[in-house]
């Protein structure tokens, strides 16, 4: 866990957001430190993708606070999204270029050298023939290793994780816990929503529950405590 | 900018090589529209000869419509569209990558059609020079504006039959121009076809300007 002078990665205070003429965040007040891992739950309409998207940038502010990696969302959007990795329900990979190529292009329009892929890539085991296969072609799994490669190479200080588990195997879910890990160790914040808080809650030092736009419920503390106190009182999770 | 820009266009052409689009459908479809102009005029050589920089040209706005499209149906997918806002690749890279791409398309695109207009109309280019210039023109002024408005229609549900009211209107100054200017390079009239050049180069660098300026905010708004 960061030590508390750190700027938290995330502060909002009844922040408002509209999805066209909807509200899709109606006061949220949550906060996230750097370092810190944080498993959003709730029901379908919650509002938790419209929360990992409006930390991206990509869904705007209409009032209250938001600040991320301490830019102000309601004016500097664009210096918050070169910093933030979204791994959402779409994946950002273009199906004619190859596993690689799709990583590559990402790393480099980070500002990074392309040989920064090549350690994702490896991690994640598109190497060899699978890396070399249009991303058109492969199975939706391995669509979603490509997506989790490119944000891993990317490295950056939020992660924003819409349902990482959907359509993992075991190993990759498995793979996908220690990388979470080890991005909070590097100081990395790591906001996740998940429907499946088996797989989720483990990962977390921290739990929030939305509904209505609004967080409703937080429970606190490391991850095994989290665990335990969660059996009884967090059980309306979708 | 400039390294943003190389990135977006290396990114569009190898998808383009790869899919094979604007070599299977936009060329094809040029083609096409110079034989059916070509049958809708009728047999008499003089008059294809005298409409062929026209119909040249109505050609190629024909095919930058269905290329722009193309260009955007590649970054159609919510994923693939918020990944390019959340790449941190500067917005006025993504249009000059874009255009630039776009424009590459075009240029061998017009190469493709001067030979058949040679071959179909029997045209000769009597001043080289001046028909390069006004298609390097006009392709910079197509492919900017083609982006623009391409980026605007691109989030929406009827994009493929708003892109062409948009866009067919607005470049109805490169019919002109470039049509006069090639009629020009055609009789040898290098007076005449400045006068035109000066048009074309107006409205590229208006283009060029207002997308480097504007394609963030209409990034956002799409």
């Amino acid at each position: 866990m960061a030590p508390k002078a750190m700027a938290p990665a995330v502060r909002f205070h009844a922040a408002v957001a509209l999805a066209g003429r909807f509200p899709a965040l109606s006061g949220v007040d949550l906060t996230v430190a750097p370092g810190e891992v944080v498993v959003v739950v709730g029901p379908n309409g919650a509002g938790k993708t419209s929360l990992l998207r409006a930390c991206a940038g990509l869904l705007a502010v209409t009032s209250g606070e938001a600040m991320v990696l301490g830019h102000d969302l309601r004016g500097e959007r664009a210096d918050v999204r070169r910093r933030v990795g979204l791994l959402g329900h779409a994946a950002p990979l273009y199906d004619e270029l190859t596993a690689s190529e799709n990583v590559r292009f990402a790393v480099r329009a980070a500002g990074l050298p392309a040989a920064a892929a090549a350690p994702a890539l490896t991690r994640l085991g598109l190497v060899g023939r699978l890396g070399r296969t249009t991303v058109g072609r492969l199975s939706a799994g391995q669509v979603r290793r490509v997506a989790l490669a490119a944000l891993v190479a990317r490295a950056p200080e939020l992660w924003l994780l819409d349902e990482p588990h959907a359509g993992l195997d075991a190993a990759a879910r498995r793979l996908l816990g220690e990388l979470v890990a080890e991005a909070a160790a590097a100081g990395a914040a790591v906001l996740l929503s998940s429907h499946e808080p088996d797989l989720a809650v483990p990962m977390a030092d921290r739990v929030v529950t939305m509904a209505g736009g609004q967080v409703s419920g937080e429970r606190r503390g490391g991850r095994r405590p989290l665990l335990s106190s969660l059996g009884s009182e967090d059980t309306n999770v979708a | 900018m400039l390294r943003d820009a190389l990135l977006v266009a290396g990114k569009d052409l190898r998808i383009e090589a790869r899919s094979r689009v604007a070599l299977w459908q936009v060329l094809p479809f040029a083609l096409l529209c110079l034989v059916l102009f070509a049958f809708a005029l009728g047999p008499g050589p003089a008059a294809l000869r005298v409409a062929a920089p026209g119909l040249f040209w109505l050609a190629v706005l024909f095919s930058t419509v269905l290329a722009t499209q193309r260009s955007f149906a590649i970054e159609s997918g919510e994923g693939t569209r918020d990944g390019l806002r959340l790449s941190g690749i500067d917005p006025a890279g993504i249009f000059l990558g874009k255009a630039a791409a776009l424009a590459v398309q075009l240029a061998l695109l017009q190469v493709v059609l001067l030979a058949g207009i040679t071959l179909l109309f029997g045209v000769r280019l009597h001043t080289v020079w001046l028909a390069v210039a006004a298609s390097v023109l006009a392709t910079v002024g197509l492919s900017c504006a083609g982006v623009i408005y391409g980026s605007l229609s691109a989030g929406l549900r009827v994009r493929e039959t708003l892109l062409p009211l948009l866009v067919l209107p607005i470049v109805a100054p490169v019919l002109l121009a470039g049509s006069r200017a090639w009629s020009a390079a055609l009789s040898g009239s290098v007076s005449a076809g400045s006068e035109w050049l000066k048009i074309l180069g107006v409205f590229a660098a208006v283009y060029l300007v207002v997308g480097i300026a504007l394609y963030g905010p209409l990034q956002e708004a799409s």
